[in-house]
Protein backbone atom coordinates (compact mmCIF):
# COMPACT_ATOMS: atom_id res chain seq x y z
CA UNK A 1 0.00 0.00 0.00
CA UNK A 2 2.58 2.68 -0.92
CA UNK A 3 0.41 5.19 -2.62
CA UNK A 4 2.07 8.07 -4.31
CA UNK A 5 0.46 10.38 -6.78
CA UNK A 6 1.38 13.84 -9.02
CA UNK A 7 -1.33 16.11 -10.16
CA UNK A 8 -0.22 18.23 -12.58
CA UNK A 9 -1.76 22.00 -13.63
CA UNK A 10 -0.87 24.83 -14.71
CA UNK A 11 -0.77 28.63 -13.52
CA UNK A 12 0.61 31.65 -14.92
CA UNK A 13 2.54 30.23 -17.07
CA UNK A 14 4.12 27.49 -14.41
CA UNK A 15 3.49 24.03 -14.48
CA UNK A 16 2.34 22.81 -10.53
CA UNK A 17 3.05 19.38 -9.77
CA UNK A 18 0.82 18.44 -6.74
CA UNK A 19 2.93 15.32 -4.77
CA UNK A 20 0.79 12.83 -2.72
CA UNK A 21 1.52 10.41 -0.46
CA UNK A 22 4.65 9.15 -0.11
CA UNK A 23 7.85 9.70 -2.21
CA UNK A 24 10.73 6.36 -1.70
CA UNK A 25 13.01 4.29 -4.38
CA UNK A 26 9.43 2.52 -5.59
CA UNK A 27 7.88 5.51 -6.25
CA UNK A 28 10.51 8.14 -7.29
CA UNK A 29 10.12 6.57 -11.02
CA UNK A 30 7.42 8.40 -11.35
CA UNK A 31 8.28 11.75 -10.73
CA UNK A 32 11.08 10.86 -12.88
CA UNK A 33 9.06 10.48 -16.06
CA UNK A 34 7.24 13.55 -15.52
CA UNK A 35 9.68 15.71 -15.37
CA UNK A 36 11.25 14.11 -18.09
CA UNK A 37 7.96 15.10 -20.27
CA UNK A 38 7.94 18.83 -18.45
CA UNK A 39 11.84 18.87 -19.95
CA UNK A 40 11.28 17.65 -23.11
CA UNK A 41 7.81 19.74 -23.85
CA UNK A 42 9.89 22.70 -22.70
CA UNK A 43 8.12 23.71 -19.58
CA UNK A 44 10.61 24.80 -17.65
CA UNK A 45 8.93 26.80 -15.30
CA UNK A 46 8.37 24.34 -12.88
CA UNK A 47 6.77 24.27 -9.03
CA UNK A 48 6.63 21.01 -7.19
CA UNK A 49 4.05 21.45 -4.80
CA UNK A 50 4.46 19.27 -1.57
CA UNK A 51 1.86 19.85 0.72
CA UNK A 52 0.14 16.59 0.25
CA UNK A 53 3.28 14.63 0.49
CA UNK A 54 3.65 12.70 3.66
CA UNK A 55 6.97 11.12 3.43
CA UNK A 56 10.56 11.61 1.23
CA UNK A 57 13.61 9.88 0.86
CA UNK A 58 16.67 10.33 -0.28
CA UNK A 59 15.93 8.72 -3.55
CA UNK A 60 12.95 11.35 -4.03
CA UNK A 61 15.43 14.38 -3.37
CA UNK A 62 18.01 12.07 -5.73
CA UNK A 63 14.91 12.56 -8.84
CA UNK A 64 15.43 16.84 -8.10
CA UNK A 65 19.18 16.52 -8.30
CA UNK A 66 19.12 15.28 -11.71
CA UNK A 67 17.46 17.23 -13.22
CA UNK A 68 17.49 20.86 -11.42
CA UNK A 69 21.10 21.82 -13.72
CA UNK A 70 19.55 21.06 -17.19
CA UNK A 71 16.15 23.12 -16.40
CA UNK A 72 18.20 25.90 -15.28
CA UNK A 73 20.63 25.85 -18.24
CA UNK A 74 17.57 26.82 -20.46
CA UNK A 75 16.55 29.54 -18.21
CA UNK A 76 13.78 28.01 -16.17
CA UNK A 77 14.08 26.49 -12.46
CA UNK A 78 12.65 23.88 -10.21
CA UNK A 79 11.03 25.74 -7.09
CA UNK A 80 9.66 23.61 -4.34
CA UNK A 81 7.14 24.71 -1.92
CA UNK A 82 4.78 23.83 0.67
CA UNK A 83 6.75 21.25 2.53
CA UNK A 84 5.63 20.27 6.01
CA UNK A 85 8.73 20.09 8.68
CA UNK A 86 9.76 16.18 8.61
CA UNK A 87 9.90 16.24 4.60
CA UNK A 88 11.58 19.61 5.10
CA UNK A 89 13.78 18.20 7.63
CA UNK A 90 14.98 15.47 5.02
CA UNK A 91 15.96 18.37 2.54
CA UNK A 92 17.37 20.65 5.30
CA UNK A 93 20.36 17.72 6.50
CA UNK A 94 21.09 17.38 3.26
CA UNK A 95 21.75 20.79 2.77
CA UNK A 96 19.50 21.14 0.06
CA UNK A 97 18.42 25.00 0.96
CA UNK A 98 21.20 26.81 -0.07
CA UNK A 99 21.04 24.85 -3.49
CA UNK A 100 17.41 25.23 -4.14
CA UNK A 101 14.42 28.02 -3.70
CA UNK A 102 12.63 26.43 -1.52
CA UNK A 103 9.47 28.74 -0.29
CA UNK A 104 6.36 28.55 1.83
CA UNK A 105 3.77 28.58 -0.37
CA UNK A 106 3.17 27.99 -4.07
CA UNK A 107 2.42 31.51 -4.69
CA UNK A 108 5.66 32.67 -3.69
CA UNK A 109 7.28 30.33 -6.51
CA UNK A 110 4.67 31.55 -9.30
CA UNK A 111 5.71 35.39 -8.31
CA UNK A 112 9.29 34.95 -8.54
CA UNK A 113 8.75 33.75 -11.80
CA UNK A 114 6.30 36.28 -12.78
CA UNK A 115 9.30 38.51 -11.50
CA UNK A 116 11.66 37.27 -13.10
CA UNK B 1 -2.63 1.67 22.85
CA UNK B 2 -1.03 -0.03 25.30
CA UNK B 3 2.89 1.08 26.10
CA UNK B 4 5.35 -1.57 26.61
CA UNK B 5 8.06 0.34 28.81
CA UNK B 6 10.86 -1.32 29.80
CA UNK B 7 10.83 -4.35 28.41
CA UNK B 8 12.72 -6.38 26.01
CA UNK B 9 10.56 -7.02 22.84
CA UNK B 10 11.66 -8.41 19.50
CA UNK B 11 9.72 -8.34 16.28
CA UNK B 12 10.70 -9.98 13.09
CA UNK B 13 9.78 -9.87 9.89
CA UNK B 14 11.23 -10.67 6.57
CA UNK B 15 10.83 -9.30 3.07
CA UNK B 16 12.20 -10.13 -0.51
CA UNK B 17 14.31 -7.63 -1.89
CA UNK B 18 11.94 -5.29 -3.55
CA UNK B 19 11.37 -1.35 -3.36
CA UNK B 20 7.65 -2.52 -3.32
CA UNK B 21 8.36 -3.45 0.54
CA UNK B 22 9.99 -0.02 1.19
CA UNK B 23 6.70 1.20 2.66
CA UNK B 24 5.65 -1.84 4.56
CA UNK B 25 9.18 -2.19 6.43
CA UNK B 26 8.63 1.40 7.68
CA UNK B 27 5.41 0.99 8.49
CA UNK B 28 6.19 -2.13 10.27
CA UNK B 29 9.09 -0.14 12.23
CA UNK B 30 6.75 2.84 13.27
CA UNK B 31 4.24 0.51 14.55
CA UNK B 32 5.79 -0.94 16.81
CA UNK B 33 7.96 2.19 17.62
CA UNK B 34 4.49 3.94 18.33
CA UNK B 35 2.98 1.58 20.79
CA UNK B 36 6.94 1.82 22.78
CA UNK B 37 6.10 5.59 23.13
CA UNK B 38 8.60 6.73 20.87
CA UNK B 39 7.90 10.37 19.83
CA UNK B 40 7.17 11.10 16.24
CA UNK B 41 10.27 12.94 15.29
CA UNK B 42 12.28 10.38 16.60
CA UNK B 43 9.68 7.89 14.71
CA UNK B 44 9.91 9.68 11.58
CA UNK B 45 14.12 9.76 11.99
CA UNK B 46 13.57 5.86 12.40
CA UNK B 47 11.35 5.40 9.73
CA UNK B 48 13.93 7.20 7.09
CA UNK B 49 17.03 5.63 8.67
CA UNK B 50 15.59 1.75 7.65
CA UNK B 51 14.37 2.97 4.63
CA UNK B 52 17.88 4.35 3.49
CA UNK B 53 19.48 1.10 4.79
CA UNK B 54 16.96 -1.45 3.14
CA UNK B 55 17.23 0.68 -0.34
CA UNK B 56 21.09 0.62 -0.50
CA UNK B 57 20.98 -3.15 -0.25
CA UNK B 58 18.50 -4.00 -2.93
CA UNK B 59 20.55 -1.82 -4.95
CA UNK B 60 23.95 -2.47 -3.76
CA UNK B 61 24.34 -5.49 -2.34
CA UNK B 62 21.84 -7.30 -4.18
CA UNK B 63 21.76 -5.42 -7.05
CA UNK B 64 18.39 -5.25 -7.83
CA UNK B 65 17.84 -9.21 -7.81
CA UNK B 66 14.76 -9.32 -6.42
CA UNK B 67 15.37 -13.37 -5.80
CA UNK B 68 16.46 -12.66 -2.78
CA UNK B 69 15.37 -11.69 1.01
CA UNK B 70 16.15 -9.97 3.74
CA UNK B 71 15.61 -10.26 7.49
CA UNK B 72 14.69 -7.29 9.98
CA UNK B 73 14.84 -7.22 13.57
CA UNK B 74 13.41 -4.97 15.64
CA UNK B 75 14.52 -5.18 19.11
CA UNK B 76 13.37 -2.60 22.15
CA UNK B 77 15.59 -2.47 25.20
CA UNK B 78 14.71 -0.42 28.25
CA UNK B 79 16.35 2.95 26.63
CA UNK B 80 16.62 2.21 23.04
CA UNK B 81 15.34 0.82 19.86
CA UNK B 82 17.17 -1.19 17.85
CA UNK B 83 16.92 -2.74 14.40
CA UNK B 84 19.41 -5.51 12.91
CA UNK B 85 19.03 -5.95 8.89
CA UNK B 86 20.53 -9.09 7.81
CA UNK B 87 21.29 -9.87 3.88
CA UNK B 88 23.68 -12.37 2.09
CA UNK B 89 24.38 -9.83 -0.73
CA UNK B 90 27.61 -8.25 -1.67
CA UNK B 91 29.83 -6.88 1.41
CA UNK B 92 30.19 -2.65 1.21
CA UNK B 93 32.60 -1.01 3.49
CA UNK B 94 30.92 1.31 5.03
CA UNK B 95 33.06 2.71 7.50
CA UNK B 96 32.92 6.16 5.75
CA UNK B 97 30.15 8.04 5.11
CA UNK B 98 31.12 11.68 4.60
CA UNK B 99 28.81 14.71 4.50
CA UNK B 100 27.50 14.37 0.40
CA UNK B 101 28.70 17.51 -1.75
CA UNK B 102 25.49 18.16 -3.43
CA UNK B 103 26.53 20.94 -5.19
CA UNK B 104 28.90 18.81 -6.84
CA UNK B 105 26.76 16.10 -7.58
CA UNK B 106 24.82 18.05 -9.15
CA UNK B 107 26.88 19.33 -11.21
CA UNK B 108 28.12 15.76 -12.79
CA UNK B 109 24.16 14.82 -12.66
CA UNK B 110 25.22 11.91 -9.89
CA UNK B 111 22.42 11.20 -7.18
CA UNK B 112 23.19 8.74 -4.26
CA UNK B 113 25.48 8.63 -2.03
CA UNK B 114 22.91 9.93 0.35
CA UNK B 115 21.53 6.83 1.78
CA UNK B 116 24.57 6.18 4.31
CA UNK B 117 25.05 9.73 5.46
CA UNK B 118 21.57 9.86 6.40
CA UNK B 119 21.79 7.19 8.63
CA UNK B 120 24.53 8.18 10.59
CA UNK B 121 22.88 11.85 11.08
CA UNK B 122 19.62 10.07 12.13
CA UNK B 123 20.48 7.34 14.58
CA UNK B 124 22.72 7.20 17.67
CA UNK B 125 24.71 3.96 16.87
CA UNK B 126 24.99 2.11 13.81
CA UNK B 127 27.54 -0.78 13.27
CA UNK B 128 28.36 -3.12 10.08
CA UNK B 129 29.22 -6.95 10.33
CA UNK B 130 29.49 -10.45 8.75
CA UNK B 131 27.99 -13.23 10.47
CA UNK B 132 27.47 -16.89 9.48
CA UNK B 133 27.81 -15.75 5.24
CA UNK B 134 25.52 -12.90 5.90
CA UNK B 135 25.84 -8.94 6.53
CA UNK B 136 24.45 -7.66 9.62
CA UNK B 137 24.12 -3.99 9.80
CA UNK B 138 22.76 -2.84 13.71
CA UNK B 139 21.19 1.03 14.33
CA UNK B 140 19.94 2.20 17.31
CA UNK B 141 18.52 5.27 18.65
CA UNK B 142 17.83 6.08 21.92
CA UNK B 143 14.26 6.70 23.47
CA UNK B 144 15.86 10.18 25.11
Amino acid sequence: MNTFSINQRSELGCTILDLHGELDAHTASELESVLQDLIARENLRIVVNFDQLDYIASAGLGVFMAYIEDVRTEGGDIKLSNMNKKVFNVFDLLGFPALYDIVDDESDAIDKFSNS
Amino acid sequence: MSLHLGTNSTYKKTITASTKNLSDVRNFVAQHATSHGYDKQKIADIRLAVDEAITNIIKHAYNGDENHTIEIEVTFKKDRICIELLDTGTTFNLKSFPEPNIKEKIKQKKRGGMGVYLIHSLMDDVSYGRENDANKMVMCKYRN
